[in-house]
């Protein structure tokens, strides 16, 4: 009886996920430029992960071999999404690829633009570059 | 008694959530693992002490626990607005915005957590801090009155940082 509860959850909660990751895939196709576009998998991808490992979990759990891994995957990847998000940002920041952000309120710049004087050639070289946009 | 129990223990939380990774990596709980965890709870901290030097002194467990699951839940809803939005809005009428979110927060770890709640509660995405740390630049995927946001954010969740970081 409770394997089959079981397995009817595990079977609701892969359909949420696999919806979710789908909608993710479609943002990713649809939205016009590459700031929009970071929206669409980065914050869908967590609920839709998310509603997978918990199959996975509730799975092992019926079937007797629990497992804890899963929270650990999760946490981790908590930890770790914001950042390469955030890295994304600073990459379109510096590509001109988004609107120009308006200027801090209180401070001179934005961290990503202030650059010390020693590495002010290194980036000198990147911004020749022509900017590749659209 | 307190001052022995300070230095073997620089970070108490830390060495707690290293046993309970440690414990959670094995998938089984015996005695000996728990204890090597606590052992390596114990070492981690003091031996890293040195490249974190201006370690948040006051936080409140309990607080950050009620955060996380008020995090988790508008997680859960903003993930279906954005699903939403993506599916039914016309990208045309997409309307992305910047918004600047003026920091109270002083602390480097409570900024970090603030501007990982943002990026993780969907819709908005923290872009960067200003040099000197007064302001988060955020972008948003679709909104109509960018200062309500804003307000959003403040009330939300930079209060209640104010309040874990003490």
């Amino acid at each position: 009886m409770i394997e089959t509860i079981g397995l009817v959850c595990v079977g609701i909660l892969l359909l949420i996920g696999a919806g979710f990751a789908l909608v993710g895939a479609i943002g990713l196709l649809k939205l016009p430029d590459s700031m929009t576009r970071l929206h669409a998998p980065t914050k869908v991808g967590t609920v839709g992960i998310g509603a997978l490992l918990l199959a996975s979990m509730i799975h092992a759990w019926v079937l007797g071999a629990g497992s804890f891994h899963e929270v650990l995957i999760m946490a981790f990847l908590f930890v770790t999404a914001p950042i390469s998000a955030n890295f994304l940002a600073k990459t379109n920041m510096h590509k001109n690829a988004c609107d120009t952000p308006p200027k801090p309120p209180r401070d001179d710049t934005w961290s990503t633009y202030a650059v010390p004087a020693h590495d002010g050639a290194l980036t000198q070289k990147m911004d020749d570059k022509p900017a590749a946009k659209g | 008694m307190t001052k022995a129990f300070n230095w073997l223990l620089p970070h108490p939380i830390l060495t707690l959530l290293l046993a309970v990774v440690w414990t959670l990596l094995q998938n089984s709980v015996s005695a000996g693992m728990v204890v090597f965890g606590v052992i390596l709870g114990i070492i981690i901290p003091l031996m890293t002490a040195a490249w974190w030097p201006d370690r948040p002194q006051g936080f409140r467990l309990g607080k950050m626990i009620n955060y996380s699951l008020i995090v988790m839940w508008d997680i859960l809803v903003a993930n279906i607005e954005v699903a939403k939005i993506v599916l039914f809005v016309p990208v045309a009428d997409l309307k992305p915005a910047w918004i600047i979110i003026p920091l109270d927060l002083k602390e480097p770890e409570a900024i970090t957590i603030l501007a990982g709640t943002i990026t993780l509660t969907p819709g908005t995405v923290s872009a960067d801090l200003s040099d000197k740390g007064h302001s988060l630049l955020v972008h948003v995927l679709h909104t109509d009155d960018p200062d309500a946001e804003v307000a959003t954010i403040k009330s939300r969740y930079e209060a209640r940082l104010k309040e874990i970081f003490v």
